[in-house]
């Protein structure tokens, strides 16, 4: 297949906490493999998005501080051309804090609440600083088999009417520990998740989703070829059984 | 009141010794951390009182990585020095592995024999540190470098830099405090200190790197917000820094290395400018971040008022903490252990790697142990992809083999990646497939390292260069 794809990572030197790099390599080499170019651009603070420039946008996690930093920037300068982006169909995936700004706002444990960007219908609060962290392997269903990931949160994430959860809870906490739920997706094209550890390498599958939704939108009715995804999926198999598996704690 | 509290003191100091003396009898590992436990229970704050028995104080060293090799240089320089140490060498660098370490070195009363010639040399956890230096009111108290490392346990790079500021501004002014000038997250530190700083850095720009590394954590300034600026990049974010916005910068160094030499199979050579004059110095170790390591412990020996001779001496005489970096020869092959645990240590050890000539044959463990980190996502921040073109043999093992071979494969590095779990037919194969009379580098996470040295000291020969001096 001769075709060309163009990826926005948002902030990658201020938003690059848990291996979030993975996910780029990710999809540079599945697609790479199957002959499609992946051109990936790095956007910074003031730098502007132009919606009408890609077919994938990823950003990933941070510390609250450079966090508070890039709410600003991302109201100030991609707001507007991520609303853009989305609605013409540009897949969009958003781990950890890069999931909680896109959402409507997060409250944190302590000073103002950040006004999100609004891309999900989605809420999040840090019920304060005595509240356990969600930090662990974990587990979740969604339409395309299981995803496995590491989650490290504060934040509790509830979704509004207008959102789905991207999948349900089999081992660990998810959005909020409380309803079981995962993530989220907007209209079809717009993914969040807590998931990291790379997201990406560990759930090939989830990943040729992206892609696959990315070329239909460019180039019509596409098929992706398989690949070898041996390892992939043995280090997939192997991040679901610890995850069932309750750690031992203290055993050194 | 005194009297009653030296009995108290004498009767935790008994009873810990007997808890440690069981609980290696029972097989619950060395007895480290349990008496210390113990002991607290029986006389509260029981560590400060011991060492306010030590003649000559005690040192802190602290920071993301390297304090288990700074402290026990530190060690040597002191032993040569004619200092008696007391130190935490097993690498229990919380309170109640001090504590034990202290209850170790006394008798059944409590008392150190020589205790005017006692220091304490005490490796602390990050975010152990405010309380250990409130405890064990230390003389100097030494930081290392400050990285991501197991963001699971300590939360973010920013919390334990918060926790360092108000426990270095609460020092009293008498207390040295030395620093890495290079590291903008340590150097920022002088800002809180009330006594005198020693700053440590290296000059020799041959040092330097192309560009800053993924891993790299410290780009921002905390005053104004502005991008860092570096003339030089040694490692991660550690270099020759200046915020171009409001022109804060790297602090002049006291303790300088001037010239770098490293060489493969040669200990490393250094040019140092000092306080206390210039002279050089030759450390049995490979890689920059060593170089680092010795600056610090020099920087120590310095704020101790150790002499020169005796520094040299010390330095010369080192062997690295077992399983941090150690050689052996096994079956006919030169078998190379180094620990690495979070993504700017595991580029340093590539690095190095990468820096000797031929085909290199690895083997790597991962393992999520609480001591390794639960979560490993950490591995893909570092740079593999240096090692395209370079590696004949790429075997992954531990827990999260399967990570780690993933990891391996997207860093494209020619070689194909394979898994062996379980630790012992790993190093069985690896050797296996390790030409002989070749090198095989082994790089474990901490708790695969000591089932690694376990195995390796059953089945081979350090040679003479590594021994224990
Ligand atoms: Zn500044």
């Amino acid at each position: 297949m001769e075709a060309a794809l163009r990826l926005a990572h948002l902030y990658p030197k201020l938003m690059n906490l848990y291996g979030d790099r993975g996910n780029i390599l990710s999809l540079r080499r599945r697609c790479q493999q199957r002959g499609i170019t992946l051109a990936v651009d790095e956007l910074e603070l003031g730098d502007a998005l132009d919606p009408a420039a890609y077919d994938l946008v990823f950003i990933g996690g941070a510390q609250d501080r450079e966090q508070q930093r890039v709410a600003v920037d991302l109201l100030g300068t991609k707001a507007e051309a991520l609303h853009q982006a989305v609605e013409q169909g540009v897949v969009l995936l958003a781990v950890c804090g890069g999931y909680q700004l896109l959402g409507r706002y997060y409250r944190p444990a302590a000073g103002e609440e950040l006004a999100g960007v609004g891309i999900f219908d989605a809420w999040t609060v840090h019920p304060g600083p005595a509240a356990k962290r969600f930090i662990g392997n974990v587990v979740v269903r969604w339409r395309g088999g299981t995803l496995v990931g590491f989650e490290n949160h504060g934040g509790r994430t509830y979704l509004g009417p207008s959102a789905r959860p991207l999948a349900t809870v089999i081992a660990g906490f998810g959005n909020n520990g409380r309803d079981g739920s995962e993530g989220v997706v907007q209209g079809e094209n717009a993914f969040g998740t807590y998931l990291h550890g790379s997201l990406l390498p560990k759930n090939p599958r989830f990943a040729d989703h992206l892609i696959a939704q990315a070329l239909r939108r460019r180039y019509g009715d596409v098929e992706l070829e398989p690949l070898d995804d041996v390892l992939e999926e043995r280090a997939h198999a192997e991040a679901v059984r610890l995850a069932k598996k309750k750690p031992i704690f203290g055993r050194r | 009141m005194s009297a009653i509290l030296g009995l108290r003191t004498a009767a935790a100091v008994t009873t810990a010794k007997l808890v440690a003396a069981l609980s290696r009898r029972l097989g619950f590992g060395g007895g480290t951390a349990l008496p210390g436990l113990v002991a607290d229970a029986v006389v509260p704050r029981l560590a400060t009182r011991l060492a306010a028995r030590l003649g000559h104080g005690s040192v802190l060293i602290t920071g993301t990585n390297g304090k288990t090799t700074t402290a026990r240089l530190v060690r040597n320089v002191a032993q040569a020095a004619g200092y008696r140490p007391v130190h935490n060498h097993s690498g229990s660098n919380l309170m109640r592995g001090i504590t034990a370490c202290l209850i170790e070195a006394t008798d059944a009363r409590g008392q150190f024999p020589q205790p005017e010639r006692r220091l304490g040399i005490f490796e602390v956890d990050e975010a152990t540190l405010p309380e250990a230096a409130v405890a064990l009111s230390p003389r100097v108290v030494a930081f290392t470098n400050l990285f991501r490392d197991q963001l699971d346990r300590y939360g973010e790079v920013d919390s334990v830099a918060a926790l360092w500021r108000p426990a270095v501004a609460s020092l009293p002014p008498t207390i040295t405090v030395v620093l890495n000038a290079d590291d903008p997250g340590v150097a920022g530190l002088a800002d809180a200190c009330r006594g005198s700083v020693l700053f440590y850095a290296v000059s020799d720009i041959s040092c330097a790197v192309d560009q800053i590394e993924h891993a790299a954590d410290a780009r921002w300034c905390p005053s104004c917000g502005r991008e860092y600026s570096y003339s030089a990049v040694f490692y991660g974010h550690v270099g020759q820094w200046v915020c171009p916005g409001c022109g804060r910068g790297r602090p002049a160094a006291d303790i300088e290395a001037t010239r770098v030499k490293q060489s493969p199979d040669q200990p490393l050579r250094l040019a140092l400018a000092t306080p206390s004059g210039q002279f050089d110095l030759s450390l049995p170790l490979m890689g920059l971040y060593n170089v680092y390591n010795a600056l610090a412990a020099v920087s120590v020996a310095v704020a101790l008022g150790v002499p020169v001779d005796a520094i040299r001496e010390g330095v010369a005489s080192f062997t690295a903490a077992f399983g941090r970096q150690e050689r052996m020869t096994v079956r006919g092959r030169e078998v190379h252990t180094i620990l690495a645990k979070n993504p700017a240590g595991l580029n340093q050890v590539l690095r190095a790697i990468s820096a000797e000539e031929g085909p290199k044959n690895l083997l790597f463990f991962l393992n999520d142990d609480i001591a390794d980190g639960r979560d490993v996502s950490w591995i893909w921040d570092v740079d593999f992809e240096m090692l395209a073109g370079q590696a004949a043999l790429l075997l992954a093992s531990g827990r999260r083999a399967a990570d780690m071979a993933l990891r391996l494969k997207y860093a494209d590095i020619d070689a194909d990646p394979a898994i062996e779990e379980d630790t012992e037919s790993a190093l069985e194969k690896a050797l296996a497939l390790t030409p002989e009379g070749e090198r095989l580098y082994v790089i474990p996470t901490y708790t695969a390292m000591l089932h690694v040295r376990k195995l390796l000291a059953r089945w081979g020969q350090r040679p003479p260069f590594w021994e224990e001096g």
